[in-house]
């Protein structure tokens, strides 16, 4: 039983990464049509704005302190970041903090890009072939790939969780178990909650406000939302930048667990994918559990006990999930009809 | 009309084939290796051309068909003799083997599910090879020749087995160097003619009615079924003889032939040289291979050395800027030249070229200009 419940935790986790690009993903579909190739580069893009703060954060002073000695008898360099030398100890905190504070500035950043991405090339393949539209995003994803690349090496950059969620729970013990029968990191913990927070947040923002509902409007019928003289694709192009945002969150917290390297997105993307098909094309609700279901599913896959009698099977689980998924229920577990059907 | 005009491009391209080298010395590509390269994956994006390019299904797991022919062809070195016709027998007929069973189940979708399924399909597949496959692909390490392996056949004609690792040979010919590459430029021909064949069967027409109408076909009684299978079988076969082609110029398989980048890369080349056109392919796969050589071996004291015409400030600026696009960032001019076609060139360097053809015309013979005619869509598409 504690087994058991360790495994949905271990797939509870990166359910959740997959659940927050596949629910970005069926909200480009849904809204402008377009298959969006490049989705997982924006997941990346939000990784690296974690990167990219903390770099810029630990920015260092470098001292020479002649009383001190290094075993070469040369003076030691003593590096303090500038950000400590000039905030003291909310200096030190504040890096501590670095990844959840990179929230702050990956929401801008990821919005200015899903806007500009949005007005600068996608708005221009609406009516192309899905085909072209593949293409041309996933040229777009190699391209941001390899500027990341550029800037920040091919080599995965550790980001630690703040001390205070650097350790981990033993919720066996809450339960009722026995002790460490459960350990679950704490950081995974806040990831879960967080992806429900936005989750949620997204799902209310369409269904309680009134964007939200212009917007669904368009979805269901954009045709008729623009003649009654609403101007879709301008919200449709929020929504774009919405749904970067999504994925560069899930990208900005995820990095305490996986440490981000540049072509993290790819292979994010093609298992969202599966994710976005099984839960069936344009159902938001679909997209979430999807993801969540599958996470768990291929958490389960990989313990010994499954391995051992189907060896292999946490390799290709997803992907049997999706094949099986697509010839039963041809639309997906939770698809509406006559969405990328043609 | 169109047989003479299929002539014509018949000996056309023999004639390219066989003075490639010369062709390619001017611009610093006439070296065996490099030809060859051009050669297979020529072969595997026809393949995959006769998929996309008849019946419009966009398959993103091919590289599993050439992994799969690989995989079979140094099985076959190792197993029966180090001939390779054999091995390019059996490469070709477990790449269409592989390619019967799951186009059986992805063809029941169409449009994007059926991309998604090829994907899932070649991953499945990457992913196994890597992992519970491994007395068969030899995981990471990759499948490689042995002294001591079997080689019935070359056992039975009594070969001498040396010392040194045996190399690859058609009849005691070297597979290597110069026989290597007129080897494959042969294969290359013989199955451009047998694409050409396609395009211009009854076949062919049937695939391209599926493209641009599936449902109607279906409407007039006729199942589409057997003929959508049959072009992913054939493109399936493509993919495993390249694949097979591959072991010889390097008998080593590795399971990174089956990733999703390099389907990803077939894709790439067909749409680059134009998706559905006879040529196409071809010169898409041979321009790739060619940016990828090139670009990737220059560096920045090159760089400098092409800019030293530029002030000095100037030169830096220009060679950190073009730095980004060249060694290891040559991936970067690849998805920016892929973004480029796609966006505005959507029928690739072919209808580019007919562009051309075009305006060339119109300026030799300006006549009196039939009020704006407007460009009427390319042919072949």
């Amino acid at each position: 039983m504690d087994a058991f419940i360790l495994q949905i935790l271990n797939g509870l986790d990166k359910g959740a990464a997959y659940a927050l690009i596949a629910l970005g993903l069926t909200l480009v579909f849904g809204t402008l049509g377009v298959v969006n190739f490049a989705h997982g580069a924006l997941f990346m893009l939000g990784a690296f704005c974690a990167v990219g703060l903390k770099a810029l954060l630990t920015l260092e002073k470098i001292t020479l302190d002649p009383n001190q000695l290094t075993a070469w008898g040369t003076p030691m360099e003593i590096r303090t970041p500038y950000i400590e030398s000039w905030l003291g100890d909310f200096g030190h905190t504040l890096i501590d903090y670095s990844v959840p504070a990179s929230i702050l500035i990956a929401i801008p950043i990821m919005l200015a890009v899903g806007v500009l991405m949005e007005r600068g090339l996608i708005r221009h393949f609406y009516k192309r072939l899905h085909a072209e539209q593949i293409l041309v995003t996933f040229g777009l994803a190699i391209v941001v790939q390899e500027i990341v690349k550029a800037q920040f090496g091919a080599n995965p950059i550790p980001q630690p969780a703040p001390d205070v969620v650097g350790g981990s729970a033993d919720i066996g013990l809450l339960l009722g178990f026995a002790e460490n029968a459960i350990v679950y990191p704490w950081w995974r913990i806040v990831y879960l909650l967080f992806a429900g927070v936005v989750i949620a947040a997204v799902f209310a923002f369409l269904q309680f406000t009134t964007f939200g509902m212009v917007v669904r409007a368009g979805m269901a019928d954009r045709e008729t939302v623009g003649l009654l003289g609403i101007d879709i694709d301008r919200r449709f192009t929020i929504v774009f930048g919405i749904a970067a945002v999504v994925a560069g969150l899930a990208g900005v917290m995820y990095t305490p667990i996986l440490s981000p390297d540049y072509h993290m997105g790819m292979e994010f993307l093609v298992l969202s994918f599966v994710v976005v098909v099984v839960g069936g094309m344009g159902s938001l609700g679909g997209a979430v559990a999807a993801g969540f279901l599958l996470g768990v599913l291929q958490s389960f896959a990989s313990m010994n006990e499954v391995k051992s009698l189907l060896p292999g099977i946490d390799q290709i689980v997803i992907y049997l999930i999706a094949v099986v998924v697509l010839l039963v229920r041809p639309r997906g577990l939770m698809g509406r009809k006559g969405v990328m059907e043609d | 009309m169109t047989r003479k005009k299929d002539h014509l491009l018949m000996i056309g391209f023999v004639l390219a084939v066989a003075l490639g080298p010369l062709i390619m010395i001017p611009i610093g590509g006439g070296y065996p290796d490099l030809l060859q390269k051009f050669a297979i994956f020529g072969i595997f994006a026809i393949g995959f051309n006769i998929l996309f390019g008849l019946t419009g299904y966009l398959s993103f797991g091919h590289a599993a068909f050439l992994g799969v022919g690989s995989y079979t062809a140094v099985w076959a070195f190792k197993l029966l003799t180090m001939n390779v016709i054999p091995a390019l027998i059996l490469a070709t007929l477990f790449g269409g083997l592989f390619a019967l069973v799951i186009g059986f189940i992805v063809l029941r979708r169409s449009g994007i599910y059926f991309s998604i399924l090829t994907l899932a399909f070649a991953q499945m597949s990457y992913n196994l090879a890597y992992s519970v496959l491994t007395p068969i692909t030899n995981g990471e390490t990759g499948l490689q020749l042995s002294q001591n392996d079997l080689r019935v056949i070359d056992g039975l004609f009594g070969v001498e087995r040396g010392e040194a690792l045996p190399s690859t040979s058609l009849f005691g010919l070297s597979m290597y160097g110069w026989s290597g590459y007129y080897f494959c430029g042969v294969m290359l021909i013989v199955m451009f003619y047998i694409s050409l064949r396609i395009y211009r069967s009854p076949f062919g027409m049937m695939l391209r009615a599926v493209k641009s109408n599936q449902n109607r076909m279906a409407y007039t009684g006729l199942n589409t079924r057997p003929y959508t299978l049959a072009a992913f079988v054939i493109s399936g076969m493509y993919a495993g003889l390249a694949g097979g082609l591959m072991a010889i110029t390097d008998p080593l398989a590795g399971a990174e032939r089956m990733q999703w980048t390099a389907s990803g890369e077939v894709v790439l080349m067909t749409i680059l040289g134009g998706t559905g056109t006879l040529l196409g392919p071809v010169i898409g796969a041979g321009v790739i291979k060619y940016f990828e050589n090139i670009f990737s071996s220059f560096n920045d004291s090159i760089l400098m050395n092409a800019f030293s015409f530029l002030p000095d400030f100037l030169q830096h600026a220009v060679v950190t800027v073009t730095g980004l696009f060249v060694g290891d960032g040559w991936q970067l001019t690849l998805g920016v030249l892929f973004m480029v076609i796609v966006i505005f060139l959507p029928g690739g360097l072919m209808e580019g070229f007919s562009r051309l053809g075009k305006l060339v015309k119109r300026y030799r013979n300006p006549g009196p200009a039939p009020g704006g005619e407007p460009d009427a869509p390319v042919s072949e598409r």
